[in-house]
């Protein structure tokens, strides 16, 4: 049974502006039937000021879907469309007081419709707006699909992406590649970084740094080997850290440090001295 | 609000005579029955006496019955001891349709080297059993096929399968957790090697299964540890559960018939009246070959986790075979295997009655499912024509 916040529950019980605006101004048509959820979105759109005056949904799929949907319209109704364009899923997310982390898919394609009613509404055609290369071929998912909600939601892992896209969630042939794309999402982002002017790193920010790099480039190797690590603490420049499982009686451990030392040094600042808890480093 | 209970495939509610007379055994009678002195030792017989209960129902010797953690234990075992007793057999044939409990073990087999043959079923849900005729080899070291299954409640003909199968001299399982209590199962009829069964799914309480090992066969256990159960499932016994499952086998015989005729004319009349009710509605898996209490319905062009959220605001449990029920975003491998198109997949649901079911709880679900289902169809993009077209006002706005 999934956990859904009481106003999510609200909402796919009295779900508000359901239905088809007739003669719309715009119109957002993503998912289809045999991938489990769909959702038609239709505006009506004042062609003077850009203002949204009405948007109706219909939607097939499960209550985070339905939800997704009415929070959409009730968050663009009355913004222009330059207002609306800057919703993210994350918005919708949040609209809903959060949404089980499998069910992100649902709030990712109510973005995506209004994407696609915009552009319809813009003369863009969807081919040109959504593009890419098919990867996973289960749920229809192409690669700057994957990239985009990649960036936007800075994720991590393939479980992360296949509980925002569906991707890699049906045969799994597709795994793979959307490991590759993983890699050169954050491999473009890294550089970005590097390359953008240093901003001062305060406790807060460096903290921060040093949990997402740890996440996203250490503990996914430990734990390929059975081993983890945990952030501790951090004070001034001294990283705290526990190794975990297999990593805790290994020999290797000092070395193990060491190249977590070498990690965060370059992706967050030379002046970090990492130390395992209970150890010397 | 009251609770129509229709998910009984599930898990069922404990009976209270089950509870009745698992008390004590909380309380007063907290021996081990392992303990040398009466205190303990008096229990002994109490589960011995359990033990004969679950035997009886199922036409096994006492000796034959082993208590183990659940269902999906009793599968382990099951084959598991086939594949240790069989070190140079290694295959396994399985079908494509039986429940985690076999299907994610033979795979983990199979990561392990073994060869697992998972027969495919038909639009119905049957086997075709030239299939397992021809799969069954020499080098098969168990085959293990489901009495009868959860979601659709297609009842398999064991008698052929266990004709076909002993015919080659090879080990055959069945997991009968879905069947036993609800329709007669007898292993002095029945040349099955092994039977699985599971106290939840027939009132008794969660925790508590059995593995029916025929006399002679060869086995090796799955749980090593201490002596009990013969050496052949280590682990203190779970007496008040072993005391629950043996009054639970009891009643199940006691309430079998209920079970074939009231249980049966209630589910009957649901799905007819569903069928009536909801156009674009239809049943899955073999009407004639089909347990008593289950019927799985589909409802095209609306979403089953959606059905169950809206049916459980009216106090009506139930379950489904959409992807969006489980933590996968896979949809029923049961119905995928039957073939059953994505559209009907994704907007199944599966009630299973029980006993304390009652015609009230058929009468509210036969009025509240229909609203439902409009509801969540006037909510869809899809099927707005046809929905139209076949009743002729369905709103578009």
């Amino acid at each position: 049974m999934w956990e859904y916040t009481e106003k999510l529950k609200e909402l796919f019980l009295n779900p508000k502006n359901v239905g088809e605006i007739e003669n719309p101004d715009a119109v957002g048509e993503v998912g289809n039937i045999v991938c489990g959820d769909a959702l038609k979105l239709t505006l009506k759109i004042d062609k003077e000021t850009g203002k949204i005056l009405d948007a109706k949904f219909q939607t097939f799929g499960c209550a985070s879907a339905i939800a997704s949907s009415s929070a959409l319209t009730e968050l663009i109704k009355g913004k222009t469309i330059d207002e609306a364009i800057k919703i993210k899923n994350q918005d919708i997310a949040e609209y809903l007081g959060g949404l089980p982390p499998e069910k992100m898919h649902c709030s990712v394609m109510g973005r995506e419709a209004l994407e696609v009613a915009i552009a319809d509404y813009k003369g863009i055609k969807i081919e040109e707006l959504i593009g890419g290369k098919v990867i996973c071929k289960c749920f229809d998912v192409t690669d700057e699909k994957i990239k985009k909600v990649i960036r936007e939601n800075r994720l991590t892992t393939v479980e992360q992406v296949t509980n925002y896209t569906k991707a890699g969630g049906g045969c799994g042939s597709c795994i793979p590649d959307i490991e590759n794309i993983l890699k050169e999402v954050w491999a473009e982002r890294i550089i970005e970084e590097a390359i953008r002017p240093k901003e001062r790193l305060t406790n807060i920010k460096k903290i921060a740094l040093i949990q997402e790099i740890l996440e996203r480039e250490i503990r996914p190797r430990l734990q390929a080997d059975g081993g983890d690590v945990e952030l501790i603490d951090v004070d001034g420049n001294r990283v705290i850290v526990a190794l975990r499982g297999m990593c805790t009686e290994c020999v290797m451990a000092n070395v193990t440090v060491k190249n977590i030392e070498k990690k965060l040094k370059e992706l967050v600042t030379e002046d970090l001295m990492v130390v395992s808890e209970g150890g010397q480093g | 609000m009251r609770v129509i209970y229709l998910d009984n495939n599930a898990s069922t509610r404990v009976a209270d005579e089950v509870v009745e007379a698992m008390l004590p055994y909380f309380s007063n009678l907290y021996g081990n029955p392992s303990s040398m002195h009466v205190f303990g030792g008096q229990l002994h017989k109490r589960v011995e006496d359990a033990r004969a209960e679950v035997a009886r129902l199922i036409g096994a010797e006492l000796e034959e019955i082993v208590f183990t953690g659940c269902g999906t234990e009793s599968d382990n075992t099951a084959i598991m001891s086939a594949l240790e007793s069989y070190p140079r057999k290694r295959h396994i044939v399985t079908t494509r349709v039986e429940h985690p409990a076999v299907l994610n073990f033979c795979k983990a087999m199979a990561r392990k080297g073994y060869r697992v043959t998972f027969l495919p079923v038909d639009k119905l849900g049957r086997l075709d059993l030239k299939e397992l005729d021809a799969a069954v080899t020499e080098d098969t070291a168990i085959v293990s096929i489901m009495y009868a299954n959860n979601e659709t409640g297609v009842i398999f003909p064991m008698e052929e399968i266990a004709r076909i199968v002993k015919s080659k001299g090879v080990l055959l399982h069945t997991d009968a957790v879905q069947a036993v209590g609800k329709i007669p199962v007898d292993v002095r009829k029945l040349p099955v090697d092994m039977l699985s069964l599971s106290g939840h799914k027939i009132h008794a309480p969660k925790g508590i299964g059995a593995l029916f090992i025929r006399r002679g066969i060869r086995f090796s256990p799955f749980i090593i540890g201490g002596h009990q159960e013969k050496g052949r499932r280590g682990g203190t016994e779970n007496v008040p559960s072993i005391i629950g499952i043996g009054v639970a086998c009891e009643l199940a015989a006691k309430h079998m018939n209920d079970e074939n005729s009231r249980v049966k004319a209630l589910r009957d009349r649901l799905e007819e009246g569903l069928l009536a009710c909801c156009p674009n509605a239809m049943v899955n898996g073999d009407s004639e070959h089909r347990l008593p209490n289950t019927t799985n319905m589909s409802f095209e062009y609306v979403e089953g986790e959606a059905i169950l959220l809206r049916l459980d605001s009216y106090g009506i449990c139930a379950s489904s075979g959409s992807a969006c029920t489980s933590g996968s975003l896979e949809p029923s491998h049961v119905l995928r295997a039957m073939g059953i198109p994505f559209t009907a997949i994704h907007g199944s649901v599966r009630l299973s009655l029980s006993r304390y079911n009652t015609d009230e709880d058929v009468d509210l679900v036969l009025k509240k499912m229909p609203e439902v289902i409009k509801e969540l169809r006037h909510l869809s993009p899809f099927g707005r024509e046809e929905m139209a077209r076949k009743t002729g006002k369905l709103r578009t706005n």
